[in-house]
C-alpha cells in the first residue's frame, strides 16, 4: 500500500501547485480553527461559571432558625425557632439526604497559640460537613464521630489561621486555645473553591457543651441526591414542613425557617450551559460544513482543472485506480497536514488566552481578599472533539474528490484531451 | 498486428446521432507506416483512437496483437496502451507541471518502474531526440518542435510495438514537420508500426500507405507502385508551389 513513488509523485503535484495547496489547506485549516476558537470559548464561559459554583457542593441545601413572621395556629407572630440535635437526628434519615451536619454558632473567638492571636470564627459542625462545604484537608484529618460521641476538644484550623498562629510549624497535636479553652489541634484544612480560610471547625457537640448551647444548633447544611429541579425542591418542602409541625411555624415562612436550594440554582444554570452549548455546536457545525463546502468545491476544480492531465496520464497507460488514487491521497494528505495547523493554531490560541485570563484571575484573587473573580477560565478544547472535527473534514475533502475524480478517471481520454 | 472489420462507430449528441463510421474493413502488418488522410469530418481522427483504445465502437471486431479489443475494462485497455502504444497528439500534450525527462519518464511510472531508472531511460530517449540539454526544462520553455521530439520520446520509452500519431504536424511549420517525419521514419525503420492522421499531402506522401478516408467509409488505399506516382505528383506539385 506505502507506496514512495506514488507519495513522490504526489508531493512533486503539490509543489508545482501551490496556490491550489494553499486553497485547499486554508479553508481546512480555517475551520478546524474557529471550531477550537468557538468550542474554547463555551468551554471556558462553562468552566469560568461552574468555577463560580462549585465552591460549596452543587447538591448543597442549608436551612437556619430566626424569627416567626405569620402566625401559627393561635401563636402570634415574632417568636424565635429554635433548632435542635433532635431536627438534626430527624433531618439525617429522611430519604434523599446525603450528608448532615448542624451547626452552633460561637461568637468572638479569640484564637491564641503562645504569643499570637487572632479572632477567626470557630464553626461547629458534624463531620459530614466536610462534604457538604468541599473541605479540603491538607495535614491531619477532620473531625470525626469519636470527637462529637465523646465530646473531645478538636480543633480542624483553617488554613490562614494556621499561618498566623504557627508560622508553619508543625501544629497537629498542639493546643490552641479558644476563647481561653484549650483545643487540640487534629488537622489544617482549607474551604472548598474559595481563597479565604479563617473558619476552624470544632466538634458541634464540643461547642454546644462548652459553649452553654445546651442542644440548640443554628442552622442545617446538608447535601441531597435529588437531580432535578423538582426533587430538589420536594425535599426542602419536606424538611419545611418536618420543622414546621415540630416548631410550630408556618412551612412557608421564610422568615421562621431560612433556606437557600444550591441544586436549584445550580440546574437553572445547567440549563443556560446547555442552551450555550446547544448555540456552539450550531455555529460549530455551521463552520465544519462551510469548511467541507470549501474542500468539496476545491476538489471539484482541482479534478476539473486536472481533466486533461489525467486524460494524459490515462493515455499513456494510468488505471482508474491510479487516477483516483492520486486525486485523492493528494487531498487527503493536503487536509490532514491543514487540519492538524488549524488544530495546533486553535489550541494554541486558546491556551495564550487561558494564560491572559489566569495571570488577570491571579490579580484579581490578589485584591478580592483572595475571591478571584472571573467568567471564563480554562477554555479547552476536548482533544477528541477536535481530531473528530478534523476527521470529519478530511473524510468530506475526500468524498467531495472522490466522485469528481472517479467520473474523470472514467471518461474516455479523448474527451479530456480534445479541449485546448 | 491490427486487423478491423465493418467498424460502426456514431456519436450521439442529444436527440441528434451522427454516424461517424460506417462500416471500415482495415489490415494492418507489424513494421509498416501507413497514414489515414480524409477531410474534415471524414472519421480519421475516430478510427485512430478506436484504434488506439482511447474509445470504444458500436459494430465489428477489432483484432490487436491477435487480441479482441471490445468492451475492454478501462483497467485492461490503460495496460494495453501501455505496453502495446505509444501515442503523439498535434497539441503535444506533455503536462504542464513537469519537466521534460519526468514527461518522458511517466509511462514507465505506470510500469512501475523506479524513479531513478525510468529517469536514466528518459534521459537517454531525450538524447536521441537531441534533446539532452533541455532535460530540465518545463513544456513552456520549449518550442513546439521541441515539445513534438520530448512527446515522441515520451511515446517511445515504453518501447511500444505501434506509434500512433493524430496529426503530430499540425502545429509545426513545414520544416519543422519535417524534420518530425524524419525522426517517425527512423523509428519505423526500428520495425514500430506507425499510423497517423494527416490532411497534409506531402506529410502523408512519407509515408508507405495512405489510406483515405471519405465519408464514414474507406475511399482508396495507395500503396507500393501507385504511391510513388502520387509521391512524384505530390513532390512536382510542392516544388511548383
Amino acid at each position: 500500500m506505502f507506496d514512495i513513488d506514488k507519495w513522490q509523485e504526489i508531493l512533486a503535484t503539490i509543489r508545482k501547485n501551490k496556490m491550489r495547496t494553499f486553497l485547499t489547506g486554508f479553508s481546512v485549516a480555517w475551520g478546524i480553527f474557529m471550531l477550537m476558537i468557538l468550542l474554547g470559548s463555551g468551554n471556558g464561559l462553562s468552566n469560568g461559571v461552574a468555577q463560580n459554583f462549585m465552591r460549596d457542593a452543587i447538591n448543597g441545601m442549608w436551612f437556619w432558625s430566626g424569627e416567626t413572621s405569620i402566625p401559627y395556629q393561635g401563636l402570634k407572630e415574632g417568636r424565635q425557632i429554635r433548632l435542635d440535635n433532635d431536627d438534626y437526628e430527624l433531618i439525617k434519615d429522611l430519604p434523599g439526604i446525603e450528608y448532615t451536619s448542624g451547626r452552633y454558632y460561637l461568637r468572638g473567638n479569640t484564637f491564641s497559640y503562645g504569643s499570637e492571636y487572632g479572632e477567626y470564627t470557630a464553626i461547629t459542625c458534624h463531620p459530614e460537613l466536610k462534604e457538604v462545604e468541599s473541605i479540603e484537608i491538607i495535614a491531619g484529618r477532620f473531625i470525626n464521630q469519636l470527637d462529637i460521641n465523646e465530646t473531645r476538644k478538636s480543633v480542624v484550623l483553617g488554613k490562614d489561621i494556621y499561618d498566623a498562629l504557627f508560622k508553619k510549624a508543625d501544629a497537629i497535636g498542639e493546643y490552641v486555645r479558644i476563647n481561653n479553652i484549650p483545643f487540640k489541634v487534629v488537622g489544617v484544612c482549607k474551604e472548598g473553591g474559595g481563597t479565604r480560610h479563617r473558619n476552624a471547625y470544632v466538634p458541634v457537640s464540643t461547642g454546644q457543651k462548652v459553649f452553654n448551647g445546651g442542644n440548640r444548633l443554628h442552622s442545617f447544611a446538608l447535601t441531597i441526591n435529588a437531580t432535578t429541579i423538582e426533587g430538589s425542591n420536594a425535599i426542602e418542602e419536606e424538611i419545611r414542613e418536618l420543622l414546621g409541625r415540630n416548631h410550630k411555624f408556618e412551612a412557608s415562612d421564610r422568615s421562621a425557617l431560612g433556606s437557600y436550594n444550591k441544586v436549584e440554582d445550580f440546574l437553572e444554570f445547567l440549563k443556560i450551559f446547555t442552551a450555550i452549548d446547544i448555540f456552539i455546536w450550531i455555529i460549530g457545525i455551521g463552520t465544519l460544513i462551510a469548511g467541507v463546502v470549501g474542500v468539496s468545491n476545491i476538489m471539484l476544480i482541482v479534478v476539473k482543472e486536472r481533466t486533461k492531465e489525467i486524460g494524459i496520464r490515462k493515455a499513456i497507460g494510468a488505471s482508474p485506480g491510479s487516477v483516483i488514487s492520486l486525486v485523492l491521497l493528494e487531498s487527503v494528505l493536503i487536509t490532514t497536514i491543514a487540519g492538524y495547523i488549524g488544530l495546533v493554531l486553535g489550541a494554541g490560541l486558546m491556551e495564550g488566552i487561558n494564560f491572559i485570563v489566569e495571570q488577570q484571575y491571579a490579580a484579581s484573587a490578589a485584591t478580592n481578599s483572595g475571591n478571584g473573580e472571573t467568567l471564563f477560565r480554562n477554555p479547552t478544547v476536548d482533544i477528541n472533539i477536535a481530531i473528530a472535527a478534523t476527521t470529519l473534514l478530511i473524510v468530506a475533502g475526500a468524498i467531495a474528490g472522490y466522485i469528481p475524480a472517479k467520473r474523470a478517471a472514467r471518461i474516455k481520454p479523448i474527451e479530456a484531451l480534445r479541449d485546448e | 498486428m491490427i486487423r478491423i472489420n465493418n467498424i460502426h462507430k456514431s456519436y450521439v449528441t442529444g436527440s441528434n446521432s451522427l454516424h461517424v463510421l460506417k462500416g471500415i474493413d482495415l489490415e494492418i502488418e507489424q513494421g509498416e507506416f501507413v497514414s489515414i488522410m480524409g477531410s474534415s469530418g471524414s472519421g480519421k481522427s475516430t478510427l485512430l483512437n478506436i484504434l488506439g483504445i482511447l474509445d470504444n465502437y458500436d459494430e465489428g471486431s477489432y483484432y490487436l496483437d491477435g487480441a479482441l479489443v471490445k468492451d475492454m475494462s478501462e483497467k485492461k485497455a490503460a495496460k494495453l496502451r501501455n505496453e502495446l502504444i505509444g501515442f503523439v497528439f498535434q497539441s503535444f500534450n506533455l503536462i504542464s507541471f513537469k519537466n521534460a525527462m519526468e514527461n518522458v519518464a511517466l509511462p514507465l511510472y505506470y510500469q512501475g518502474v523506479s524513479r531513478k531508472k525510468r529517469n536514466k531511460i528518459a534521459l537517454q530517449y531525450l538524447d536521441k531526440m537531441g534533446l539532452l540539454e533541455w532535460a530540465e526544462h518545463m513544456p513552456n520553455e520549449l518550442s513546439g518542435g521541441q515539445k513534438q521530439r520530448v512527446a515522441i520520446a515520451r511515446s517511445l520509452i515504453s518501447k511500444p510495438k505501434i506509434i500512433f500519431a493524430d496529426e503530430p504536424t499540425g502545429a509545426l511549420d513545414t520544416s519543422t514537420s519535417y524534420e518530425v517525419m524524419e525522426i517517425l521514419k527512423e523509428i519505423n525503420a526500428e520495425g514500430i508500426t506507425i499510423i497517423l492522421v494527416t490532411h497534409e499531402h506531402d506529410i502523408a506522401a512519407m509515408t508507405d500507405k495512405i489510406i483515405r478516408l471519405n465519408d464514414g467509409v474507406i475511399a482508396e488505399i495507395i500503396k507500393n507502385g501507385d504511391l510513388k506516382e502520387w509521391q512524384n505528383q505530390f513532390s512536382k506539385e510542392l516544388q511548383t508551389a
